[in-house]
């Protein structure tokens, strides 16, 4: 491949890493930075990439470790307050899915995906996935990325954020019954069957 | 014996921490039982499968 194709490729890639970036730092201006050095980074080391697939799986790796970068530096000043009203949202409907015995109410009870496997294959799937990653509260998507994006174990992700452990499992529980809902309804068309 | 919401906490946390001989013990007693536990945690269990696979997933157009 030559120069100019690999540079062709690289800014085909842009959008997907802004986004990426972007639902990670909820920060436009960290976003774009993040994913110049990337960009500028693979630009440099171009002739090492023998196809699209290498070249995409090293920009998001790049663009991972400048997320983490940043979000260690930014660690403690992290806004938390405003979003505080939507967990508590989120809390709210994940409550209703239960009866008072805090049992599955039958409507709401989950039943199983058939083969999720195959979704993974289907780019209209990602389309809800993102869709179903933006609707999170900021802090419960951050703190989900942290550690099912970027690979941070809870208690490192509790140090950067200035989080107890408890308080760190009660938002990755949060998020999971989050996705698992939307999912639920945006893709696997879930109703609920009975016991 | 668990709850449905409770048990759901530990199986988000199961993914997180390893679970100490007594809340392995209740969640499987509770999961034997509870048809809708179950796929909740199929339901959690794929979406780090399928996070893993975000950021490597291909956009279709090579």
């Amino acid at each position: 491949m030559t120069v100019t194709s690999h540079a062709e490729l690289i800014s085909g890639f842009r959008p997907q890493l802004l986004k990426f970036a972007r639902l990670q730092l909820q920060d436009d201006a960290a976003a774009e930075d993040a994913v110049q050095e990337a960009i500028e980074a693979a630009l440099k080391g171009i002739e090492r990439f023998a196809g699209r697939s290498a070249l995409k799986t090293w920009l998001f790796t790049i663009v991972r470790h400048k997320v983490i970068d940043f979000l260690r530096e930014r660690g403690r000043t992290v806004q938390v307050s405003s979003l505080e009203r939507d967990e508590a949202d989120m809390d709210e409907a994940f409550d209703a899915l239960f009866r008072e015995s805090e049992h599955w109410s039958p409507m709401s009870r989950p039943r199983p995906w058939g083969n999720p496997e195959e979704a993974l294959e289907q780019q209209q799937f990602w389309q809800v996935f993102e869709i179903c990653l933006e609707v999170l509260p900021a802090r419960t998507a951050r703190v989900f990325m942290m550690r099912e994006f970027l690979g941070l174990e809870t208690d490192e992700i509790c140090t950067t954020l200035a989080l107890s452990v408890g308080n760190c499992n009660v938002i990755l529980h949060r998020a999971r019954a989050g996705l698992r809902q939307c999912l639920s309804e945006g893709w696997f068309g879930g109703k609920a069957v009975s016991c | 014996m668990l709850t449905c919401k409770h048990t759901t906490r530990l199986l988000s946390e199961a993914l997180d921490r390893p679970l100490g001989r007594r809340e392995r013990l209740a969640l499987r007693l509770h999961l034997v039982f509870c048809r809708g536990c179950r796929a909740f945690r199929q339901h959690i269990d794929f979406l780090r499968r399928a996070s893993r696979a975000f950021t490597r997933h291909d956009d279709g157009a090579s």
